[in-house]
């Protein structure tokens, strides 16, 4: 199974799906929240946040999963902040957004002050008996831990939500005309605030793997712009799950070859193999997105008030 | 909004109070010191950190230690300096090479106070350099990878390439090939010193080519951690001990001990005697020391490691001698030649045998 000058692609793409996941989640609840017409620029913020209390309940409890579940808490209870701020005192959502990502990068360094070079419990992989043992596949499906999974099958539940549901339909009427959904009776801000929540609990989330399975540490500012590329990767989605997913994949799979690439000894300058992932994701999104609607909610961005 | 606003315009505040009472007779002596990364990083700024406590606990009331940490190489950092010198700070050791630059700058601005630029290579009559012959530890390591490699891969992390991490792959692969002809290094150039997310990532991918011993030249544990999870993995401690690791996946570390070195300079700005000085020590006087070997290391392996030590220390060997051929195929050194200060202090080339390549 060696190929593209000893590099094996079965291994790869396990790799990839690992350095790939925190953006996905993020990016997932992102895009949630654009569908109900909310535009939050704090995903960076939100990450960092749930990565840090993730971090400090599975050090503190010794159970990686309580601190999965705290991240989600964290990231959810800072998205409140900017779902306060924007749909109740109607404050600009660029403006609060961007001030989102400053607190939370400031807040969990103050978190994180002792925490710096501490061991955590990390998140070990599911065991699936022979499953695990069946050649390429195997390595590729069956050998990772359960947030990859939940991240996957956020993608199919997200899709089917905003597809089939009813209340998918609602959140989407938001976001398309807030007037009309109002009109018609739904609370269009309690759609709202609860999107944001699901937005800040996933984000949460993508930080937290990060904190707990991927580095597996605590730093400041580890999130090293993941929540912008994030926002990004919905934009050039085009507000579709599995877009979001083929972009992750691909930020996450050209930033995992690059590396190998480097240590199976390409004879790429390293400063090209660096900007890799930046330039082809973008590329390939920009690519698909020139092809066919846009699909941007049509209140995206918008503040909503009843009276007016 | 961040901490660093809030440190600089305390700073700032507490250097007019300086100027205010300059006319007082300063009773202590006020060191400073610019680390790169959180000085609990675990590995080169907590070394730095820790010796400058060891000093400062040995001088007592006699000194005040003003630490500023995680500063970035560049602008920031000159700033940094330049506030630390209004602030009446009388001796400031700056310890990444990314700093040097800087620190010529500011020492320029600044002739009465004196500066400690750590691993660079410029001085002037108030900035002294200072390094550890890092490599001499290289070589140990690169005995015991060569000797205990299954797959004959090993794996760098290598951070900038600048002269001291160019060095230390070189005498790593010297002395891994010495005992292993088969050996091979991939080299995956992190551009960074401390940022355990990449340094994870890089770490992951030597283990997916294969690489069952991952030598680092980056701050963090986190390739620690990445090679823990692999299993079969083993690594060094780089510039502390990362003894969290021992005694497996960390068989072994290369630690930097500055703290008499401190000592020593502190004392000389309080006596009156400091003078540039460019200091370049190694394993005999005790600036760099070799971690415990592990008990995963076999007996003999490690009796050959502590043996090479000795012999390092007591001068006897030294880590660059020839014959050794440039990477390119043209003779370096010649049989039993050593390499001489100068050459190695700018190394900007790789050994014979090495495939990996130097960005330029």
């Amino acid at each position: 199974m060696e190929m593209f000058g000893g590099i094996n692609p079965a291994v790869l793409i396990a790799s990839l799906m690992v350095a790939s996941t925190p953006i996905l989640l993020a990016a997932l609840g992102e895009m949630v929240v654009e569908k109900a017409g909310v535009l939050n620029l704090g995903v960076e913020g939100m990450m960092i946040t749930g990565a840090i209390c993730g971090f400090i309940v599975a050090v503190e409890t010794g159970s990686p999963l309580l601190g999965f579940l705290f991240a989600a808490v964290g990231g959810a209870l800072l998205s409140l902040i900017f779902g306060v701020l924007t749909q109740l005192l109607l404050s600009n959502q660029v403006a609060t957004g961007l001030a989102l990502t400053l607190f939370g990068l400031g807040f969990s360094a103050l978190l994180g002050q002792g925490y710096i070079g501490v061991k955590a419990p990390t998140l070990g992989r599911i065991d699936l008996g022979p499953l695990s043992d069946i050649p390429v596949l195997g390595r590729i499906l069956f050998s990772h831990d359960p947030m990859v999974y939940v991240s996957l099958a956020l993608v199919v539940a997200i899709w089917a939500f905003l597809r089939f549901t009813r209340a998918g339909l609602i959140l989407r009427a938001v976001g398309e005309s807030h007037e009309a959904a109002h009109a018609l009776g739904y609370k269009v801000i309690r759609v709202r605030m609860l999107a944001i929540m699901f937005g800040g609990a996933c984000a949460g989330l993508g930080g937290a793997y990060l904190s707990l399975v991927r580095v597996p540490q605590w730093t400041e500012g580890m999130t090293a712009g993941a929540g912008w590329i994030a926002l990004a990767l919905v934009v050039f989605a085009s507000w579709k799950a599995g877009r979001v997913l083929v972009g992750a994949y691909l930020f996450g799979g050209v930033t995992v070859l690059q590396l190998n690439l480097q240590a199976a000894g390409a004879k790429v300058p390293v400063e090209l193999l660096s900007m890799s992932p930046y330039l082809i994701t973008i590329l390939v999104l920009v690519l698909i997105s020139t092809r066919g609607a846009q699909g941007a909610p049509a209140s995206l961005g918008r503040s909503f008030n009843a009276s007016s | 909004m961040d901490r660093r606003t809030l440190l600089t315009t305390a700073a700032m505040a507490a250097g007019l109070a300086a100027t205010g009472t300059a006319a007082l007779a300063q009773s202590k002596t006020k060191v400073g010191f610019i680390l790169v990364g959180p000085k609990n990083d675990g590995g080169w700024s907590q070394h730095h950190y820790d010796s400058a406590m060891v000093m400062a606990e040995h001088f007592g009331d006699a000194v005040e230690v003003v630490v500023q940490e995680s500063v970035p190489e560049g602008a920031d950092s000159e700033r940094v300096m330049t506030q630390m010198a209004l602030s009446g700070v009388q001796l400031i050791f700056t310890t990444s090479f990314g700093y040097m630059d800087p620190t010529v700058n500011v020492a320029a601005k600044f002739p009465n106070v004196y500066f400690e630029h750590a691993t660079g290579y410029k001085t002037a009559p108030n900035l002294s350099t200072y390094s550890a012959r890092f490599y001499e530890g290289r070589a140990i390591q690169g005995h015991i990878a060569g000797k205990m490699t299954k797959t004959n891969k090993i794996g760098y992390i290598a951070s900038f390439p600048i002269p001291e991490v160019i060095r230390g792959i070189n005498s790593a692969y010297i002395h891994a090939k010495k005992v292993n002809p088969d050996v091979e290094f991939s080299v995956i150039w992190a551009f960074t010193w401390f940022d355990p997310a990449k340094e994870a990532d890089a770490a992951r991918a030597l283990i997916e080519q294969g690489c069952d011993v991952v030598l680092q030249h980056t701050d963090s544990t986190a390739p620690q951690a990445a090679a823990q999870a692999a299993g079969n993995v083993i690594t060094f401690g780089q510039a502390s001990d990362m003894s969290d690791y021992a005694p497996f996946p960390r068989v072994s570390s290369i630690i930097d001990n500055w703290a008499p070195y401190y000592i020593e300079r502190v004392q000389a700005v309080m006596d009156g005697t400091w003078t540039s000085v460019m200091t370049w020590d190694g394993i005999g006087p005790g600036m760099v020391e070799i971690g415990e070997i592990s008990s995963a290391v076999p007996d003999d392996v490690k009796a050959e490691a502590l043996a090479m030590k000795d012999a390092i220390a007591n001068g006897s060997y030294h880590p660059f001698t020839g014959p050794l051929n440039k990477q390119d195929g043209s003779p370096w050194l010649a049989e039993g030649e050593i390499a001489d200060d100068g050459v190695l202090a700018g190394l900007d080339f790789f050994v014979e045998g090495l495939t990996a390549e130097i960005p330029s």
